[in-house]
């Protein structure tokens, strides 16, 4: 059964590159330019894990997990964070709202399907 | 990554959108109007760039992009206030970081004095705060993966498989509550854990209670696998990467004895989570996993086949947008200018047939034609762009203009989201960018002169654009000293531009600026050089259609005014006979038509003029002055057409009789002819012959040399 | 009559020839887009004498050039049989109004031979060589300057 993944980046070029990845690799992608407007494709289709960036206007990718993690309905979507950052400490910020796992830009396809295959079936 | 070449173009067009939006978010800052979504929005563009250019491994983008964004950081975050010398070193960053992107977009090679100069410059105003950068351009890792190292064992104890690399693993795993807060899966995890080799496992359930205390989000469940695979301790740990944090983890490689006697006797338990978790397969008691199809094949998958998706057309909060190839665009303008000329044909035919009169028809046709003109101006608008990057260049040229000459100089800028066609952007850009160094280099006076003149040391250039009775007006206006009206005549007469007699009104003397070869800089500035001068720039003006005139006033400025047609390829116009031939003149420069009055009409030399109002307006003899026949008798028998144009040159112009108003596609002379005295174009009425249009501007019709027009229009062909 | 000109590709170069007041010219095969018809053309004012004015080629401007006139022979007075040869000069489309196109010749390079001085000098600067065929001396055109240069009027 094909697996839905929302992708949530505010770059145009990062998210037609996850449709392409992601798209090859069998799983229907929907796509989202940031938090607020992932809350929204959330609401109008569940999927069956989400990949956000951090920087992102409006509501950010922390922020965006955080209310992805308060609505019940949510809060087990596996959440992998793909962001060109590394420090710890927003690493941490973003594993206390709730993320799943953190994978750093630029990212290898394979690696990313490999990643998004060890948190959904 | 496949496919990555396809999403260059997409990647360098988001790059320019980000820089527009850099610029203006500087320009905000610097000048004090921006708060905290400005630094967030300009750290924003700054990292985006930054990440797209690490996808395409643009390695000194990258490098240059991570210094600026850590400034920018440092900035959002309090710990660097914009005061002072910061705004500069920003500003050259901006450009800097333009130059890098458009040097990564054309494969070019990228002077590395000018990042490290920067770059230390940056880190100056932030250290401490930068992190060492990311190594984008070496292959992706996933965050390292703690784990502690364990003796393996070594020896022969796999010759069983025949397959030295082969290990038995112990793994010990025991999920937190987190675990499962954070997304994560027991059962997604183990299947992970299956796919690396035979997996055999062990359920400890002891701390299982009954049904009734069972309480949702809490783990009860622990699992003891043995794993038989050829995969190494870390890539094992990988599986658990993103869990590690939220569970009981222990991976031990076994020595072969170790592995022997731990085979599992008792039966095993299936274990799924009790978290609403899909349901998975029954287990067997010994997992064998032998890569099981479906999804994760395509891992394996090591061809990928460079499958394009179709534009995905993006839904913005502000407007829905589509990219579309310019040629179809043009394409398109051109059947629509088609399309007009067949309704004007149309339309003629219906009417020389005498079937016009119906009711009916003549309602259609002028539907028709109402609709064809708005599908034109639609089309036409596709084309059109705000003029926003074109004054966000010219500030940079500003900057590196008041550099240059060591002048403190400041760009302001009105109607930035002025619209006009794209073309014709692009071939502004040189011109614009003569006359705002022009106004740099000459215009403004150095910080000393202005002090003595009473003006402020940080001389001011206006960038202006508007929308204007059917045409785009753009202003370069500085607050220097003005033409120095007396020196320009000199320098005119030792050039014999001007006849020694000859005592031309002001007006004239500032026009003489644009004759070819006029500079009257005695010594070669760096930036004006030699042989740039305004002819240059007003050719280049005209090309496009538009009218370039002066103002000045001495000690005060001086103001280049740009005149340019919104739609290159249409116009309204109006269709008179004279001498047999059919000529068009253009609706916007048409104030009235009159039938010639006898006591009005006054002879002043050889030439005529009628009082209209309070004003004598010359006449012109059309017939006469295009050469068609010679001098009219008199003016009984003719229509009187006043015109007058943007400059304000008013003529009366004296035609045999008005045929018809219509919208006509405007044809250029210049691809096979040139130009022609008094006449801008040509166009293809409804019988397929060709009209000229005339320039009320010319010369001719009394417009000074800085009026008249030429109408060169590549779009149409 | 209206033809497209087929430039197919030999060795030897082709050439269009044609009247004008009793002598034969001919014209590189390569410039020629097509041979059409007489149609009125709209006289373009100020313009020199032999340029009889603009005709619309499906939606391009295209000025004609009396070739007599240019020539400095009397100006042609246009009939049905009339022909206007259409040839691209660089990037600059113009017609040619000729008397009658005779043939389509292929000669042989080592057949255009340089200008003889029988030749009249009022020819030379339009001429770039003969091409003779038995007893007839075709003048190869040099289409450079046919088109009075005069047109680029520094506005």
């Amino acid at each position: 059964m094909t697996r839905n993944v929302l992708a949530v980046d505010d770059s145009r070029t990062m998210r037609d590159m996850l449709c392409i990845a992601l798209n090859d690799a069998g799983f229907n992608v929907e796509v989202a330019e940031d938090g607020e407007d992932g809350l929204g494709k959330l609401r109008a289709k569940q999927p069956d894990v989400i990949i956000t960036d951090i920087n992102m206007p409006r509501l950010d990718g922390i922020g965006f997990i955080e209310k992805v993690r308060a609505d019940s309905a949510h809060r087990t979507i596996p959440i992998l964070v793909l962001t060109t950052e590394n420090t710890p400490d927003l690493k941490s910020r973003a594993q206390n709202a709730g993320a799943t796992g953190w994978i750093v830009k630029p990212f290898d396809q394979f690696k990313l399907v490999a990643a998004i295959n060890r948190v959904v079936a | 990554m496949a496919s990555s070449d396809d999403l260059r173009p997409t990647f360098f067009a988001e790059c320019l959108d980000l820089l527009e939006s850099l610029h203006e978010g500087m320009s905000f800052i610097e000048d004090g109007s921006g708060d905290d979504e400005t630094v967030n929005i300009v750290f924003r563009a700054v990292h985006s760039i930054k990440g797209g250019a690490g996808a395409f491994g643009f390695a000194e983008l990258v490098a240059f992009a991570h210094e600026f964004e850590t400034v920018l950081d440092a900035i959002r975050g309090g710990q660097l206030a914009v005061a002072g010398e910061v705004v500069p070193v920003l500003w050259r960053s901006v450009d800097l970081l333009g130059d890098l992107v458009a040097a990564a977009q054309s494969r070019q090679p990228v002077d590395a004095t000018r990042s490290e100069r920067l770059v230390a410059e940056l880190s100056d105003l932030a250290p401490g705060s930068v992190v060492p950068a990311e190594s984008s351009t070496t292959p992706p890792e996933f965050e390292a993966i703690p784990f502690e190292p364990v003796a393996l064992a070594l020896g022969t104890g796999d010759s069983a498989t025949g397959d030295s690399d082969v290990h038995v693993y112990l793994i010990k795993f025991r999920p937190l509550n987190a675990l499962f807060v954070r997304g994560n899966e027991a059962a997604v995890l183990i299947r992970a854990l299956a796919e690396l080799g035979e997996l055999s496992s062990r359920c400890d359930t002891s701390k299982l209670p009954g049904f009734a205390e069972m309480k949702p989000g809490e783990s009860y469940l622990a699992w003891e696998f043995h794993l038989k695979s050829a995969a190494t301790l870390p890539e094992i740990h990988q599986v658990f990467e993103f869990a590690d944090d939220d569970c009981d983890l222990e991976i031990v490689a076994l020595e072969p004895a170790e592995h022997l006697s731990s085979v599992f006797a008792e039966g095993q338990v299936p274990a799924p989570s009790d978290m609403g978790a899909e349901a998975t397969p029954p287990h067997s008691p010994l997992l064998s996993a032998a890569g099981p199809p479906g999804p994760s094949r395509a891992v394996e998958r090591t061809e990928m086949s460079a499958r394009v998706p179709a534009a995905a057309p993006e839904k913005s909060i502000r407007k829905s947008t589509i990219r579309v190839e310019t040629g179809r665009v043009d394409r398109l303008i051109n059947l629509v200018g088609e399309l007009v000329v067949n309704q004007a044909m149309l339309t003629q035919c219906i009417q020389e047939s005498g079937a016009g009169d119906e009711r009916n028809i003549s309602a259609g046709l002028d539907d028709l034609k109402q609709l064809t003109g708005r599908v034109q101006d639609s089309v036409m608008a596709i084309r059109a762009q705000p003029i926003r990057p074109l004054f966000q260049r010219m500030a940079r040229i500003v900057r590196e203009a008041a550099a240059e000459t060591g002048k403190i100089v400041r760009l302001e800028t009105t109607g930035e989201s002025t619209e006009i066609d794209k073309t014709v952007i692009e071939q502004l850009a040189d011109p614009l960018t003569h006359m705002i160094r022009n106004a740099v280099d000459h215009g403004l006076e150095n910080a000393g002169k202005r002090n003595s003149a009473g003006k402020a040391d940080c001389g001011v250039v206006s960038l202006t654009a508007a929308h204007r009775s059917g045409r785009v007006i753009i202003d370069v206006n500085d607050d220097g000293s003005g033409i120095d009206r007396d020196r320009v005549l000199r320098i005119a007469r030792e050039k014999r531009l001007v006849a020694p007699e000859e005592n031309p009104e002001a007006e004239d003397i500032d026009a003489l600026l644009f004759l070819p070869g006029f500079s009257t800089v005695d010594t070669v500035s760096n930036l004006s050089g030699r042989g740039v001068g305004m002819d240059v720039v007003r050719n280049a003006i005209r090309a496009l259609g538009g009218r370039i005139s002066i103002a000045s006033k001495p000690g005060i400025g001086s103001t280049f005014s740009v005149s340019l047609p919104l739609t290159l390829a249409v116009l309204d116009g109006m269709v008179v006979e004279v001498a047999d031939q059919k000529l068009v003149i253009p609706i916007t420069s048409i104030i009235e038509t009159l039938l010639p009055v006898a006591d009005k009409i006054h002879a002043l030399g050889a030439a005529h003029v009628v009082r209209i109002r309070d004003a004598l307006v010359p006449i012109v003899d059309v017939g006469h002055v295009l050469g068609y026949r010679d001098r009219r008798a008199g003016f009984e028998r003719c229509i009187f057409v006043l015109t007058e144009t943007d400059a304000g040159s008013r003529c009366v112009m004296a035609i045999d009789s008005i045929l018809d108003q219509r919208q006509v596609v405007i044809k250029t002379l210049d691809d096979n002819y040139g130009g022609v005295d008094g006449i801008a174009a040509a166009t293809i009425l409804g019988d397929g012959r060709i009209a000229l249009i005339l320039d009320p501007g010319d010369a001719l019709f009394g417009g000074s040399a800085a009026d008249a027009t030429e109408f060169n229009l590549s779009a149409t062909g | 009559m209206q033809q497209a000109v087929n430039h197919a590709t030999t060795d030897d170069p082709n050439f269009v020839t044609f009247r004008a007041a009793q002598q034969e010219y001919c014209v590189d095969i390569m410039s020629v887009r097509e041979i059409r018809g007489w149609s009125p053309a709209t006289a373009l004012p100020q313009s020199p004498p032999s340029i009889r004015g603009v005709i619309n080629l499906r939606g391009a401007v295209v000025p004609i050039v009396d070739f007599n006139l240019r020539l400095g022979y009397s100006a042609i007075d246009p009939t049905p049989q009339s022909v206007i040869i259409i040839v691209q000069i660089a990037a600059q489309t113009i017609g040619l109004l000729v008397d009658e196109v005779s043939e389509i010749l292929n000669a042989g390079r080592e057949a255009i031979k340089a200008t003889p001085d029988a030749v009249q000098s009022a020819d030379e600067t339009f001429i770039t060589g003969v091409i003779t065929l038995e007893d007839r001396m075709i003048r190869v055109v040099n289409l450079a300057n046919i088109v009075p240069g005069t047109q680029r009027v520094p506005a």
